[in-house]
């Protein structure tokens, strides 16, 4: 096809350039990539975490089991609230020696207080949720104290949100600079084949005929940079593996979306280009 | 077929380059447009081939309005004018014949007829015999009819020519004017910007002549006599061809 025979000419009036565009936008693509790969480990960690998700509401021993009853009646109708358990005295017991093993025998029957289990609804297990439900739950009289795992919750999520913004950040800036620079190869190849353009304007060639060997360079360097983007972020993910922890790594779509994202670099990096320098010819 | 009605065009830095143009070329016409350099030859022929838009007034040309004309139209229009330069305008990297098939290629004609239409019009520019050569090897005059057989490729109904002989020496001159008549008399229009007036006044072609962005002659309009030359019209030898239009 004569477009594409033409894009790889015009790569090969810039080696230098071209392997500079396709590297930048790998490096963009492995910014996103790194910390994309981070947050959706953190998100796994979350979902796993998010399952255990409980708020505990410890009731005086002195409440009669109606009062009890009544209010689960009531917790149960929160919209967040997937499930509410009563969890007696005795139950307590059993469930702290089942965890203690061997230390079993330093509990003694009343040492526990009865509890209300609530469990979220998926979705609703965020920090703010999760509050506001100790918060309506702690305002019942004969509920004592409400407890759930606040601070690893929250700690959980603030770092998943770092490293989505930080990979965001600093995706979008070399993404930019990525854009730039292909950019540049492209208004050299332009400018190199000024007279060829201006001809073949002359002799009714449509715009996107002219652009599209272009587009098409832009494309191609796009997708290189999304494969090699690919590679940095599956070795770096086979060494963390390695010698650090276990970690998942991006599904088919995600991968998919990444090279995607690479051609769409690409491409716009030559559309700019390419429809500024055009109009001068 | 073409048609200027009050035309003018400003540029931005060096302000009035045309005004009050007015004028058409019917089918099969030959028009040469004179004046000094800067009167706005080359800035007629741009609008002619919708390479610039006029700031006031409209260009009519086949059909297309330089009013509504798309990018799409401008792009089939051209493909059925032919446009030479001052300059050939070839690329030095391809041989004569790649240099022709180049203005098919691009248009995206059918591969088929390509080869056939390559030879047939370099056949008609006398270069049939140099198709394998490249511009740096040919005399200017042999690349200004290879860029002429470019431009006719596509059978345009009108050539338009910018000072297509300026870079030539007299004989080459003598050898591309022909070749334009014969085009010329085959049913293509022609309309050539020259300042050659030796050229201009030894034929008989309809003349427009432009000074300062206006037309200051038209010989389709005014008598012979009108014609604002320091020589007296006589040295024409034959009356105004006959296909002029008023
Ligand atoms: N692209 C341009 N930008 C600004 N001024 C221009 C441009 N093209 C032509 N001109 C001006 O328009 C006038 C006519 O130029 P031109 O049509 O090239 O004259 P000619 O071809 O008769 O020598 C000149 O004064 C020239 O400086
Ligand atoms: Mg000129």
């Amino acid at each position: 096809m004569r477009s594409a025979r033409e894009a790889l000419t015009a790569s090969r009036r810039a080696p230098l350039l071209s392997a500079l565009g396709v590297v930048t936008i790998a490096f963009s693509l492995f910014a996103f990539g790194l910390f994309g790969l981070v947050a959706i480990n953190i998100r796994k960690a979350l979902d796993q975490v998010e399952e255990r998700v409980e708020v505990r509401a410890f009731v005086s021993d002195s409440t009669d089991i109606e009062s009890v009853a009544a209010a689960m009646k009531d917790i149960g109708e929160f919209p967040e609230v997937l499930r509410v358990d009563y969890v007696s005295k005795e139950k307590a017991l059993e469930r702290a020696r089942k965890e203690m093993g061997e230390f079993a025998d330093v509990f003694e029957a009343g040492v526990l207080p009865a509890s209300i289990e609530v469990h979220l609804r998926p979705g609703m297990r965020s920090p703010t949720s999760v509050r506001s439900v100790a918060d309506r739950m702690k305002t019942y009289s004969f509920i004592d104290d409400v407890r759930y795992g606040e601070e690893w919750v929250e700690k959980l999520y603030r770092l998943r949100n770092i490293a989505t913004v930080a990979g965001i950040a600093l995706g979008v800036a070399f993404a930019a600079v990525a854009i730039i620079i292909i950019g540049a190869t492209i208004r050299m190849t332009v400018l190199a084949r000024a007279k060829e353009i201006s001809i073949m304007r002359l002799v009714g060639a449509t715009d996107m005929f002219i652009r599209l060997p272009f587009l098409i360079d832009g494309l191609v360097k796009g997708v290189l940079g999304g494969l090699l983007a690919l590679v940095f972020v599956w070795v770096a993910n086979r060494v963390v593996n390695e010698y650090f922890m276990e970690t998942i790594f991006f599904d088919r779509q995600l991968v998919f979306l990444g090279v995607v994202g690479g051609a769409v670099m690409g491409v716009l990096g030559s559309l700019v280009s390419v429809g500024r320098h055009l109009r001068r010819i | 077929m073409i048609r200027l009605t009050d035309v003018a065009k400003e540029y931005p830095r060096s302000g009035v380059a045309l005004a009050q143009i007015s004028f058409e070329v019917k089918k099969g016409e030959f028009v040469y447009l004179t004046g000094p350099s800067g009167s706005g030859k080359t800035t007629i022929l741009k609008l002619l081939y919708l390479d610039d838009k006029p700031s006031r007034g409209e260009v009519w040309v086949n059909g297309v309005s330089s009013k509504t004309a798309t990018g799409r139209e401008i792009s089939r229009l051209r493909r059925r004018l032919g446009i030479v330069f001052q300059d050939f305008r070839l690329l030095e990297d391809r041989t004569a014949e790649a240099n022709v098939r180049f203005a098919l290629e691009v248009t995206g004609a059918p591969k088929a007829t390509i080869r056939a239409k390559v030879a047939r019009v370099l056949t008609q520019v006398g270069l049939a015999a140099k198709a394998t050569s490249f511009p740096p090897e040919l005399s200017g005059g042999e690349q200004q009819r290879v860029a002429i057989a470019r431009a006719l490729i596509n059978d345009p109904f009108v050539l338009i020519a910018d000072e297509p002989t300026g870079n030539l020496d007299e004989r080459a001159t003598r050898g591309v004017f022909q070749l334009l008549r014969d085009i010329n008399s085959s049913g293509t229009a022609v309309i050539m910007a020259t300042h050659d007036l030796d050229l201009v006044r030894r034929s008989n072609y309809r003349t427009i002549e432009l000074n300062h962005g206006r037309v200051v002659f038209d010989s389709a309009e005014s008598p012979a006599s009108a014609r604002p030359f320091e020589e007296p019209w006589e040295v024409r030898e034959t009356p105004p061809d006959s296909t002029e239009g008023i």
